[in-house]
């Protein structure tokens, strides 16, 4: 936080209204900051998820170890895991979703500032109380899917699945609330000109990932509410004794789990189908066809969750349908992975860093979709289920797919929010460091799996011959370790000293490009008038945008005012969510009079209100 | 050129659609609470039938009673509509008159379900006794936390309309609070025939 | 589109006239008295019971969402960002009913519970 404070300070001062101190961070409303605090949120719990997975690799350096207990071992794996989807992968997207997307639309902020701020302080508060599980020692230890009944108070009765409950459901709601935001801001707050099919992929991927997350991250809050009253009030939606079905939680958790696995990976295909055609000084290849395979992906991954769970005895019928669609959501995957590669096709391509992890993503994910459609076949899943084979294979997706395109995200991005380019040099480091680690890691994970090793097991014998492996996967893991390390100290350094950078950094083709580095307070001084689908490699257009983008206004355009009350109501939320814990039903109860009181106030508060003061 | 399109797009109520933002995220956020409530109702008909232990659904459920509290419930979404009109309008009289009753007629259907609630725990249906326990006292719940919801929203907006604070020029407020109580009042409908009346 | 659209808070939407609304609701009234009719007569109805409790529940379902909720006078924008959550809500009931009841045995074989 303090690193952008102080680029913003030192860029802003010129310009009255735009405060800074830590009070106009905690009451900001601006959708930049809100961006650039989900982003270190992100990194933090990243060097959280990252530390998890070190201690696993340790344990699992040699055959019978005892580094670390078994339940510890439970522990760190289901932590590593939630905390790498719902505290790092989402919220890293999301940081680019708000940093981003109101300045490819060309817009000051999104539809719903406050709501957005709102967002972030309950992502905070949710991964914070999620954590403090290790204070207590009882961090959650049923894996991130959370199978019933294991998770019933007979099998878990610690804090562990109450913590684990609790807080993802915190985290639920931060995410329904930013879907809704972005779906409005893409429909209703687009420059004049700025029509559907002129919209950077960033922006249409971001646009189908909140679908999703509107419609999935539902089904899953239904889930854990059936869960936690099974476990606080006796209720008996998973208890086999009464008659219920455990598998109902497979079903409803792989319904929310498999839009999720999209929900990931959509935003890091919208970074790398704007940063290839900027580094290959050409158009996106079949931009139409990229956004219909986008939206399709979004669709079709609503009918293919049950292939989670072939195991689970569904029958030949229901196998067979979710093999199909299974397979079918292969092609239009494929079919952006061809379009990437066509893109680039003749291109003057420049190999910066976030090329380098696009192009990287191109190759890796295609790995990992390779597997993917292997255990799509029902009888090949029934022989790697819960194998490390399987481990494998969501780490090429997760880490190959997601977050190396995060990473290009931001090596692209980095000299709009801050001035600054990050230095090449150490991004040089970050990328061959992060390629080599992750390939050590997580290739020889094929093999393990193939070998016998099950997932989620504490240690293994010498026996099973996967030592060797194992041991290539631990060195990887350190190597990942400082790559991750080299990024942060780029970040870090770059932020004060790197090399500055003109408004369009890159030479890049969308609407971002078009404002100062980093931008005004209000973006736009005015909004620019859009005529095609790469503004600014159109000399007359951009002659004509940059007039209206680059000018200094007489007067500046009015913004909605700094909230106290979105922190306040997402400390209420959390606060009744986590009161549940005591089990005594009225308790939790004064933590919702208190989020009450907050909406009243927010409800009431008028977000122009500062501006009668200085006028 | 670009410069004066530029400022004649230039104000806080632009929008590219030239819809109010706030009515077009609220309808997204029905969208969203169709599955929570599609989740829940999923789960009901999955157990239905399925309890080993009772009371069953044709034990305790008292259809004439539920039909009158249904009834309740879709006559405040026509008086949610009338109390719309009238802050249109600008009528205060007939705007606060039709809230009032719609706030009433809430309050009847909450009254219905303690009622309810409170008679099936008597014959023995708790939320721990059986599936249809859990599954309909939870579906059921939850479709009654929306209704108080709407009570709260309601009643703000009558004291609102009561103090003269709710002009013609803020009749979104009402359109969108209208919006929520339709929406709680179609996911009963949905309910009534799936829980009650299919057995 | 419309530039008042937002100056009376309506949308596109035209004015339903209050005689109108008030049809509509004796129309809901009339289907609801309907329904529990078609409860009462299931031994009459047979196999019919089911698909005209639906088709009643549909059709007020489609009544308040178009009137009272003035779908069919707004934006048709309105009525795709509802559908979408709609459309895939009415998916996950049917996929799981069937999943668990129409599939023969299906719960049966999992649980163990007949």
């Amino acid at each position: 936080m303090s690193v952008a404070t102080e680029s913003a300070a030192t860029t802003h001062d010129a310009h009255h209204g735009e405060p800074t101190g830590l009070w106009s961070w905690i009451t900001t409303v601006d959708h930049k900051r809100i961006g650039i605090m989900y982003f270190l949120t992100s990194i933090f719990f990243l060097l959280v998820g990252g530390l998890e997975a070190l201690l696993i690799r340790i344990q699992l350096f040699k055959p019978e170890n005892d580094f670390i207990s078994a339940e510890l071992y439970n522990q760190l794996f289901t932590m590593h895991g939630t905390t790498m989807i719902f505290l790092v992968a989402m919220p890293m997207a999301v940081a680019f979703f708000n940093y981003v997307v109101p300045l490819q639309i060309g817009a000051r902020d999104v539809a719903f500032p406050r709501l957005n701020a709102l967002s972030y302080w309950i992502y905070l508060f949710g991964g914070l109380y999620l954590n403090a599980s290790w204070f207590v020692g009882q961090a959650p230890n049923t894996s991130w899917v959370g199978y019933a009944n294991l998770t019933s108070t007979q099998f878990s009765p610690g804090l562990n699945v109450d913590f684990w409950v609790l807080g993802l459901s915190i985290l639920g709601v931060s995410s329904i609330m930013g879907g809704v935001n972005f779906i409005t801001t893409i429909i209703n707050l687009r420059a004049p000109g700025m029509k559907l099919m002129r919209m950077p992929l960033f922006t249409w991927m971001t646009f189908v990932t909140s679908f999703l997350l509107i419609t999935a991250l539902p089904v899953i809050a239904v889930a854990l509410i059936m869960l936690a009253f099974d476990r606080f009030f006796s209720a008996n939606f998973f208890n086999v004794a009464a008659g219920a079905d455990p598998v109902l939680w497979q079903h409803l958790f792989w319904i929310f789990g498999h839009p999720e696995v999209y929900i990931l990976v959509l935003p890091a295909f919208g970074v790398i189908s704007d940063v290839i055609p900027a580094f290959s000084r050409k158009p996106l290849f079949g931009y139409p066809v990229v956004v219909y395979a986008g939206v399709l992906i979004g669709f079709i991954g609503w009918g293919v969750w049950s292939h989670h769970m072939f195991t689970s005895g569904m029958g030949p019928i229901a196998d067979s349908f979710f093999v199909a669609t299974t397979m079918i959501i292969a092609i239009p995957t494929g079919v952006k992975i061809f379009n990437w590669m066509a893109t680039m096709w003749g291109g003057a391509i420049r190999f910066t860093t976030a090329m380098n992890f696009a192009v990287g993503l191109v190759a890796l994910f295609t790995v990992g979709g390779l597997s993917g459609v292997m255990h799509a076949s029902a009888p090949v899943d029934l022989q790697q289920h819960d194998s490390y084979f399987v481990v494998a294979h969501f780490h090429y997706v997760i880490v190959g797919g997601i977050l190396l395109g995060m990473f290009s995200g931001l090596y692209y991005w980095f000299p709009k929010v801050t001035g600054r380019y990050l230095s090449e040099k150490a991004g040089a480091w970050h990328f061959w460091t992060t390629m080599i680690g992750f390939n050590l890691t997580f290739f020889p994970m094929h093999f393990s799996g193939m070998f016998g090793m099950p997932r989620r097991t504490w240690t293994y014998q010498s026996e099973l011959g996967v030592q060797l492996y194992n041991q290539m996967s631990t060195v990887g893991g350190f190597i990942l370790g400082i790559s991750t390390l080299i990024m942060l100290y780029n970040v870090l350094k770059s932020a004060k000293s790197g090399a500055p950078a003109g408004s369009n950094a890159w030479g890049a083709p969308s609407l971002e490009w078009s404002i100062p580095s980093p931008p005004h307070h209000y973006n736009f001084p005015a909004l620019p008038e859009v005529r095609s689908r790469e503004p600014m490699w159109h000399d007359d257009e951009r002659a004509a945008i940059e007039a209206v983008t680059l000018a200094h206004p007489a007067k500046e355009p009015e913004m909605p005012g700094p909230s106290f009350w979105p922190i306040v109501v997402a400390s209420g939320v959390t606060a009744t969510w986590a009161l549940v814990m005591t089990g005594v039903w009225w308790v939790p109860l004064i933590g919702l009079a208190y989020t009450t009181f907050g909406v009243f106030m927010w409800a009431f508060e008028d977000p122009f209100k500062h501006l009668e003061s200085s006028h | 050129m670009a410069e004066a399109a530029a400022v004649a797009h230039d104000d806080h109520h632009y929008t590219s659609t030239g819809l109010n933002s706030w009515k077009l995220g609220f309808w997204t956020l029905i969208g969203s609470e169709c599955l929570f409530f599609g989740t829940l109702i999923s789960t009901y008909m999955v157990y239905k039938g399925q309890s080993i232990v009772g009371p069953f659904s044709g034990d305790v459920f008292d259809i004439p009673l539920t039909t009158i509290s249904t009834f309740v419930l879709l006559m405040s979404s026509l008086a949610m509509v009338l109390a719309l009109d009238g802050v249109q309008r600008g009528n205060r009289k007939l705007s606060m008159a039709w809230l009032g009753v719609v706030i009433v007629l809430g309050a009847t259907f909450l009254g219905f379900q303690v009622y309810e609630f409170n008679h099936f725990y008597h014959v023995g249906l708790g939320l721990d006794t059986n599936l249809l326990g859990s599954s309909f006292y939870v579906l059921t719940g939850f479709h009654g936390a929306h209704v108080f919801f709407g009570v709260v929203w309601l009643t703000t907006l009558f004291v609102m309309s009561a103090r003269g604070k709710l002009p013609p020029s803020k009749a979104l407020n009402v359109e969108i609070a209208g919006l929520y109580w339709h929406f709680v009042d179609v996911v009963w409908i949905v309910i009534f025939v799936l829980v009650y009346l299919i057995q | 589109m419309s530039s008042h659209a937002d100056a009376h808070g309506h949308g596109e939407g035209g004015h339903a006239s209050v005689g109108f609304y008030w049809l509509i609701g004796i129309i809901l009234a009339v289907l609801t008295a309907l329904e529990v009719a078609a409860y009462y007569m299931h031994e009459t109805l047979g196999s019919l019971e089911v698909p005209i409790l639906l088709g009643l529940s549909v059709a007020k379902f489609i009544l308040v969402v178009m009137f009272f909720m003035h779908l069919k006078f707004d934006s048709k924008l309105f009525a795709w960002v509802f559908l979408a959550g709609l459309v895939l809500a009415v998916f996950v009931v049917s996929f799981l009913m069937t999943l668990y009841h129409v599939v023969p045995g299906w719960t049966a074989a999992v649980t163990g519970v007949a």
